[in-house]
């Protein structure tokens, strides 16, 4: 399904990712952990095709495409979805409108009818009961004025509206408290299936009890140092990041 | 990257204007030029009564004394009077006596225009006076109109059929020694509409002028006049457009409310004189002055505005708030972009006790576009327990546009209670990539964040337009957004 290639990036002449190499396929669960600023959101952003950050070397495959062909709103439609880790607020355009639009921007890429009021309310309603969200949320203003915990669940709202093959989720986890954590876990896991695949970035290996990864990415200094299972989540649990960025600085040295 | 957003929001600020066209279609002209002959050729075209062409003259005379205002926040080289053609009509009968008896080639202009003649036609409950360059081609609806006591018809005709109401109410609200424009036009308007709603009558559909400018180096003079008595209502609409021409057109109408004790009126614009192309050549000058009176107690004059045209917009629609209890609005989305500037706002002003004003003001600026908001709210010593709320935001696409705000307030009763707020934003990378993201092009992502902006303007017009201006909102910023 994705197929990273020795992908190399930079931000304003800075490289930050310096070879990542992964290989997706449907039904997985990959998971990405790593100290602060090794280039987790750098590798999402990229991914998502935001205009910042300049590829510049490597390749990604994205359900037989080349990824990096495609404008951010194409992959968008072609099936890859972000969850932001800081969602953005729009004032004035109402959740409901919004999420509606992109729904109807993606049936119109398939060649498919846009979706009737009746519809899309239906689907929203059962999405809602999913995601334990709000019927009064999604009639304000995107993400205007929501709590930390409320913009996450947004996220994964639009993600169950939108059923992508590939959901990228950076730092979904940061800031929930431990119910909101299950719920979104909870939408993540129903929402799974033997076709699509899940990219979770996190720093906490907490997430990864309620989402089960099938492997587990350790990616530091703009590399993928480590690949494992869950196992090797518990392990960086007990015995932090400090053991692999002493390791990996020593080979690197 | 930030050549990448400027390159997407050149493409979208360049945008074609579809109104463009221009008809081929023999004129009736005056000479280039103004003089006291002008003023007198004018008002032999239209026949008009002695006391007509008295009124003009005086005006003509008062703008000889009178000198362009400098103060607005806009630029332009100096307009020469004496390059303009001042009167300018399709050659057809005037009034047709029927509609079927229009020029088939201005049927197939307005037709083009999305305005239809054709009172069968009637989708929309509208009813349309129409007028390109100097004159009224056509006017529909007046029969089912009259039947209710409402006269909408062209000023032309009314000047004619009408005089003692046109004596009364013609420029008493906006006197011709007002300013420059207003004088201007005064001595040398040649059409307009003119609509009376009776006592106790609310017009049972709405009221409509459509403006067309077709012929080249033609200034464009129109002259509305409402007067809703007592108890009246009626909900006005105003169109223009205009074809795409290298040099600046001048446009200076004036409009005149009156509204009685207990009545209201409810005028609504959807501004689309061609705005001149995206290197700021040609354009309208769109210099005019609105202004409403609620003479009685409990009236109300609501003025809502949708201003995406014009390569200069200079504009004031006000409120005069004589009658005890009265109520003043004011709703503006003004749009400007590539090179168009515009000051426009409001003036309201308190006379009555309790009165009541509120202005909503929308700017959005793309391009190199400079967008002021100007707002006068002045309470007077007797008008008592005053109320104002005052809201300006500007929305700025891009940084190498402009948002100014100049609100003046004047309060000389100190039980007046006078608000205003003003927000500028700027519509962020970051907003654009996460509709992006969503899958929304950024076109797409501009269109919703505008409507989302101007979203409390928008619904204060009439159902039938709100979707159009909603599209023009879109259209008029196609391209300015990375
Ligand atoms: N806009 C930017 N300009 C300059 N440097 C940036 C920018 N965004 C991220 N970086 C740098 O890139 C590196 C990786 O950041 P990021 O991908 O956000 O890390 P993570 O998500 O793993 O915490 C950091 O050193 C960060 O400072
Ligand atoms: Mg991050």
């Amino acid at each position: 399904m994705l197929k990273i290639n020795n992908l190399q990036a930079s931000i304003e002449e800075k490289e930050i990712l310096k070879g990542i190499n992964l290989d997706i396929k449907p039904g997985e669960i990959h998971a990405i952990m790593g100290p602060n600023g090794s280039g987790k959101s750098t590798l999402a952003s990229v991914l998502a095709g935001r205009a910042d950050y300049e590829v510049t070397g490597g390749t990604v495959e994205f359900m037989g495409k080349d990824l990096l062909e495609l404008s951010p709103e194409d992959r968008a439609k072609e099936g890859l979805f972000l969850a932001f880790q800081y969602p953005v607020e729009i004032p004035g355009v109402s959740t409901t409108n919004f999420i509606k639009s992109a729904v109807n921007e993606k049936r119109k890429y398939l060649g498919l009818e846009p979706l009737d009021a009746a519809q899309f309310l239906r689907n929203m309603k059962e999405k809602m009961k999913l995601v334990e969200i709000d019927q009064s949320l999604l009639s304000r203003s995107l993400n205007e004025g929501f709590s930390g915990g409320e913009k996450k669940r947004n996220e994964i709202f639009q993600m169950a509206m939108l059923e992508p093959k590939l959901a990228i989720l950076d730092e979904t986890d940061s800031g929930l408290d431990i119910d909101a954590l299950r719920i979104v876990a909870n939408g993540v896991n129903q929402l799974r299936t033997k076709d699509n695949a899940f990219l979770v970035v996190t720093h906490y290996q907490r997430l990864l009890d309620y989402i089960v990864p099938d492997f587990v990415h350790v990616l530091y200094k703009g590399r993928i140092v480590r690949s494992g299972t869950k196992e090797l989540a518990k392990e960086l649990e007990v015995k932090g990041y400090d053991f692999i960025k002493a390791e990996v600085d020593q080979e690197l040295a | 990257m930030h050549e990448e957003n400027d390159d997407i929001l050149e493409q979208i600020t360049s945008s074609e204007y579809k109104y463009g066209f221009v008809t081929d279609i023999e004129a009736d002209e005056a000479p280039k030029g103004l003089s006291e002959d002008t003023v007198r050729f004018i008002s032999a075209k239209k026949n008009e009564p002695a006391w007509m062409l008295e009124n003009r003259l005086k005006a003509y005379r008062h703008w000889l004394t009178m000198e362009e205002p400098k103060w607005p926040n806009v630029e332009y080289p100096p307009i020469n009077y004496q390059d303009i053609i001042y009167y300018s009509a399709p050659k057809q009968k005037i009034a047709p006596d029927s509609l079927d008896d229009i020029d088939p080639e201005l049927r197939k202009t307005f037709e083009k225009l999305g305005i239809s003649l054709n009172e069968q036609k009637r989708l929309t409950g509208v009813a349309v006076d129409a007028v390109i360059d100097s004159v009224s081609v056509a006017t529909t609806f007046k029969e089912e109109l009259s039947k209710v006591g409402v006269i909408f018809c062209s000023m032309s005709e009314a000047i004619q059929d009408h005089p003692e109401l046109i004596q009364k109410y013609l420029g008493s609200v906006v006197p011709a020694t007002d300013n420059f424009f207003s004088a201007l036009n005064a001595a040398v308007f040649s059409d307009g509409s003119f609509c009376f709603i009776p006592k106790g009558v609310r017009c049972p559909m709405e009221l409509s002028t459509y403006f067309r400018i077709n012929a080249a180096n033609t200034g464009q003079f129109e002259r509305t006049l409402i007067v809703a008595e007592d108890e009246a209502y009626v909900s006005y609409l105003e169109g223009c457009t205009a074809p795409m021409r290298d040099e600046n057109q001048l446009h200076a109408a004036v409009v005149e409310i009156v509204a009685m004790e207990k009545a209201e009126v409810k005028y609504s614009t959807v501004q689309n004189w061609y705005p001149g192309d995206k290197d700021g050549k040609g354009g309208i000058y769109n210099f005019v002055t609105k202004r409403g009176i609620c003479a009685g107690a409990h009236a109300k004059i609501s003025w809502t505005q949708v201003e995406t045209g014009s390569s200069i917009t200079w504009k004031y629609p006000s409120v005069i708030l004589k009658g005890d209890y009265s109520i003043g609005e004011f709703y503006s989305v003004a749009v400007t972009n590539n090179f168009q500037q515009a000051d426009t706002g409001t003036k309201m002003v308190h006379l009555g006790k309790n009165t009541k004003s509120r202005i909503v003001s929308k700017g959005i600026s793309a391009g190199k576009s400079q967008n002021s908001y100007r707002g006068l709210v002045s309470v007077a010593k007797n008008a008592g327990n005053a109320r104002n709320f005052s809201q300006c935001d500007s929305l700025l696409l891009g940084d190498k546009c402009g948002a100014h705000t100049f609100p003046y307030i004047e309060v000389k009763n100190n039980t007046a209670v006078v608000e205003h707020e003003a927000t500028t934003s700027k519509i962020g990378e970051d907003q654009i990539f996460y509709c992006n993201q969503r899958g929304i092009d950024t076109e797409t992502a501009v269109a919703l964040i505008v409507n989302g902006f101007a979203k409390e303007v928008m619904n204060q017009l009439p159902m039938e337009f709100a979707v159009e201006a909603q599209k023009l909102l879109a259209i008029s910023l196609e391209g300015s957004v990375g």
